[in-house]
C-alpha cells in the first residue's frame, strides 16, 4: 500500500431508518471531489458497517440518522471499532441530532456531526483535512 | 406581431436596459422556465369547461366538492407520536383539545419495519421517531378514551400496515364501533415505500398483492376506511421535483388500480376509497398547480383508462404536509413563516386535509409548543385571511393556468416512459425512478451549495451566533420501560394460540387468500406485529434494494 493512495469512506445507514436523500448526496459528494466511497445501503447493523469498513480498509465512516437513535448507533459503532482494534477509522455524521446530542457524542469520539443545512463542500473540506488514508 | 410581444419590445425591454433583471434564474423549483408576464395569448385554444369545469365536478380541476371549503373547511391533522403508547395518547388528547379536528398516528421504526419493542434490532429506535407499538395491548393503551366511531385516524405505516388496520378494526370491535362506522386511512403505499421511503419487508409484488387484500377488505366490510394514501410526499422529501413528484404518484395509483382490477374487483367499487397525500414545497404557484393538475389527470384516467363512471371514483382527495426538507435548522423560527406560506399554497391547491411542520423539527420531534404554533397557523390561514370564502380563487390567472398545464404535459411524459417500461413493478426493479430522484436531490443541492438557490439563514442572511431553541427529550428510560413491558406481555400469552394463528396466516399467504380475516382473529389473540412479520418474511423472502446513489 502506498501513502499517496486516495482516502477510503464507508457512508452508511445505519439502523431502520430510510431517510437516504442526504446520504446518497453526501457519497455523491465525496466521489465526486475524488475520494474512494462506499455506500452501504440501508438498515446496516452497527456490526454490518463495521465489518465492511474493516473489509474495505477504510479511512472513515459516515454515519446518516435521521430516526433520533443516534446516541445508541454511533456509541455502537465507536464500540465495535475497539473492540477489532480499527478505532483509527475516523467515525464522523449527521442527521437530526440536538445540539446537546451532538456534544456528547463528540466527546465520546466521533469526529464531527453535519446538522442539515450544511454544504457538501464543508462536508468534502472536513474528509479532505481531517482524513488520511492508512499506510 | 403579439400585443403581447409588442409590450415586451417597446416597453419591458427598453425599461430592463436600465433597469436591469435581478441575476437569478428566472425559474419554477422544478426547472421551468418563468416568463416576466402571462396574458390570454399564454392560453391558446385554453376551453374553460375542458380544462376546469366547476368545483364537483369533472374533472375536478378547481376543487372535488361543489363546495369545498365553504361547506367545511380541511381537516387540521397533526401527525403526532413519540414513546410509549401512553405518551402519544396524552399528546392526542392535547391535539383535540386545541381544535385539531382528525388524529395522525405517527409510528416509531421497529414497527414501520416489522420488528417488534424487545427485537436486537429495535435497540435504540423504540419510541423514537414515533410510538412503539407491538400488540393490541399497545393500540389499546394509544387510543384509550378516544371513541373510535368519533373520530378519524390517519395511520403513517406501510409494510406493516395490515397489521395496523388489523388491530385498529380489533379495538373498534371492543368498543362496541360498528366497522362501517370507522374511518380513516392508512398510508399502505408500498410503491413509494421502493421509490423513496425505503421501509420495507418483502419485494414489490408481494407488498402490493398485500395492498390490494386491504384495499378489497375495506371495500367491502369498511366503506368509509381509505386503504390506501399513494403518497409523493416521500418521493418530494427524497429529492424529487414537483413534476416527478406528481408523476410518480399517479404511475404509483396507476399500479394499484390494476392490482385491484386484476383481482377482480370493479373499478367504481374501490376506486372512491383511494385517497393521496402530497408535499406542499416552497414554490408557491407550482405547487398549486400540481394539486390542481393533479386531480385533472386522476380524473382522465379513471375515466378514459378504466372507464370508472362514478364521479367519486374519479376524485383526487388529498391530504398535504409542508415540506419538512425545506425546514432549516438555522435560524429556526423562519420555518413558522416558511409553514405558513406552504399552508397556504395547500389551501389555494384545494387539500382536504393539512399537516403543518414544527419549527424546530430539524433538530428533534416536536415540542408541544412548536406543535401549537404550526396548528395555529391553519387556524389563521383558515379563519383570519379570507382565502377559504371562496373556492379555487386563483382559478383562471393566466400564469397559474398555463402553470398547470405544463406541470400536467410534463408528468404525463414521465407517465408514458413508465407505461412503456411495464409499469411501476418494472420501473422500481431497474431503478427508474429511485435514480432520477436522486439526481435531482443532488442537482438541487449542489444549486444550494452554490448559492443559485437561495435558502434563507443558510446559504444568505446568515448569523453567526444564533440563540438555541428548546427541544423535545425522550428520556432513555422509556424504552427500557416498553421493551420490558413488551417482553413481559409476550411471555404471557398463551403460546399454543399464537403458534395456531401464525400457521392460519402463512396458509393464507401461500393460498393467495385475503390475509386480513386470520389478521384480525391474530391481533385479537394478541399475536404480534413483529411475529406476524416473521411470517411475511418467510413466505415472501426480503427485499434487496438496488445500490443507486
Amino acid at each position: 500500500m502506498t501513502a499517496d493512495r486516495t482516502v477510503r469512506v464507508v457512508v452508511a445507514k445505519p439502523g431502520l431508518d430510510g431517510h437516504d436523500r442526504g446520504a446518497k448526496i453526501v457519497a455523491r459528494a465525496l466521489r465526486d471531489a475524488g475520494f474512494e466511497v462506499i455506500y452501504t445501503g440501508l438498515h446496516q447493523t452497527p456490526e454490518q458497517i463495521v465489518a465492511t469498513a474493516i473489509q474495505e480498509d477504510a479511512d472513515a465512516i459516515g454515519l446518516s440518522v435521521l430516526s433520533g437513535a443516534h446516541n445508541y448507533l454511533f456509541k455502537r459503532v465507536l464500540e465495535l471499532l475497539r473492540e477489532k482494534g480499527a478505532e483509527d477509522i475516523v467515525v464522523f455524521g449527521g442527521g437530526i441530532i440536538p445540539p446537546a446530542d451532538i456534544a456528547a457524542l463528540k466527546a465520546t469520539g466521533v469526529k464531527e456531526i453535519f446538522s442539515p443545512g450544511t454544504s457538501t463542500q464543508e462536508i468534502v473540506r472536513f474528509v479532505g483535512e481531517h482524513i488520511r488514508a492508512a499506510v | 406581431m403579439s400585443e403581447y410581444q409588442r409590450w415586451r419590445r417597446e416597453a419591458y425591454e427598453p425599461f430592463a436596459r436600465r433597469t436591469p433583471e435581478r441575476p437569478v434564474p428566472f425559474e419554477s423549483l422544478s426547472g421551468l422556465p418563468v416568463e416576466p408576464l402571462y396574458t390570454p395569448e399564454d392560453l391558446p385554444g385554453w376551453s374553460y369547461g375542458e380544462k376546469l369545469g366547476y368545483p364537483g365536478e369533472y374533472p375536478f380541476t378547481r376543487g372535488v366538492y361543489p363546495t369545498m371549503y365553504r361547506g367545511r373547511l380541511w381537516t387540521m391533522r397533526m401527525f403526532a407520536g413519540f414513546g410509549r403508547p401512553e405518551d402519544t395518547n396524552a399528546r392526542f388528547k392535547y391535539l383535540l383539545a386545541q381544535g385539531q379536528t382528525g388524529l395522525s398516528t405517527a409510528f416509531d421504526m421497529p414497527a414501520l419495519m416489522g420488528y417488534d419493542a424487545d427485537h436486537p434490532r429495535a435497540r435504540g429506535e423504540v419510541g423514537r421517531e414515533g410510538v412503539s407499538i407491538s400488540t393490541l395491548d399497545d393500540f389499546e393503551r394509544l387510543f384509550a378514551d378516544i371513541p373510535l366511531g368519533d373520530v378519524t385516524t390517519s395511520m403513517t405505516i406501510n409494510c406493516t400496515a395490515s397489521v395496523a388496520l388489523a388491530m385498529y378494526l380489533a379495538l373498534a370491535e371492543k368498543q362496541g364501533v360498528a366497522w362501517d362506522r370507522v374511518g380513516g386511512t392508512m398510508q399502505n403505499d408500498m410503491l413509494k415505500e421502493f421509490i423513496a421511503q425505503k421501509e420495507w419487508i418483502c419485494p414489490p409484488e408481494p407488498a402490493v398483492r398485500i395492498v390490494t387484500d386491504m384495499i378489497e377488505f375495506t371495500s367491502k366490510h369498511v366503506p368509509r376506511f381509505n386503504p390506501v394514501s399513494i403518497s409523493g410526499y416521500h418521493i418530494r422529501e427524497a429529492g424529487s421535483t414537483a413534476i416527478q413528484e406528481l408523476a410518480f404518484t399517479l404511475a404509483d395509483g396507476l399500479a394499484y388500480v390494476e392490482a385491484a382490477l386484476a383481482r377482480g374487483l370493479d373499478i367504481d367499487s374501490f376506486a372512491p376509497r383511494l385517497s393521496f397525500f402530497f408535499d406542499v414545497h416552497n414554490d408557491f404557484f407550482e405547487e398549486i398547480a400540481k394539486l390542481r393538475a393533479g386531480r385533472r389527470m386522476w380524473a382522465r384516467f379513471m375515466k378514459e383508462r378504466y372507464g370508472a363512471t362514478k364521479p367519486e371514483s374519479m376524485r383526487l382527495r388529498t391530504h398535504t404536509q409542508t415540506a419538512g426538507v425545506s425546514a432549516t435548522a438555522q435560524q429556526p423560527l423562519n420555518n413558522v413563516a416558511r409553514v405558513a406560506l406552504q399552508a397556504l399554497a395547500a389551501v389555494l391547491g384545494g387539500a382536504q386535509s393539512l399537516h403543518t411542520n414544527s419549527y424546530d423539527e430539524t433538530w428533534a420531534l416536536p415540542t408541544e409548543e412548536a406543535v401549537t404554533v404550526a396548528l395555529r397557523t391553519q387556524q389563521i390561514v383558515a379563519e383570519e385571511t379570507g382565502v377559504a370564502l371562496t373556492i379555487d380563487p386563483l382559478g383562471g390567472a393566466y400564469f397559474l393556468e398555463r402553470l398547470t398545464d405544463q406541470m400536467e404535459a410534463a408528468a404525463l411524459e414521465y407517465i408514458r416512459t413508465i407505461d412503456a417500461m411495464g409499469g411501476m413493478i418494472r420501473a422500481i426493479d431497474t431503478g427508474y425512478p429511485q435514480k432520477e430522484i436522486a439526481d435531482a436531490a443532488y442537482r438541487y443541492q449542489r444549486m444550494e451549495d452554490r448559492g443559485e438557490k437561495v435558502v434563507v439563514g443558510v446559504n444568505k442572511y446568515v448569523m453567526k451566533e444564533e440563540r438555541p431553541i428548546s427541544y423535545l427529550r425522550i428520556d432513555e428510560a422509556v424504552e427500557l420501560e416498553q421493551v420490558e413491558r413488551v417482553r413481559r406481555f409476550k411471555a404471557s400469552r398463551p403460546m399454543a394460540t399464537v403458534e395456531k394463528r401464525l400457521k392460519q396466516l402463512a396458509d393464507a399467504c401461500r393460498e393467495n387468500r385475503n390475509v386480513m380475516p386470520v389478521l384480525i382473529e391474530a391481533v385479537k389473540d394478541y399475536v404480534s406485529l413483529g411475529e406476524i412479520s416473521d411470517v411475511y418474511r418467510q413466505v415472501f423472502g426480503l427485499y434487496r434494494e438496488p445500490i443507486i446513489f
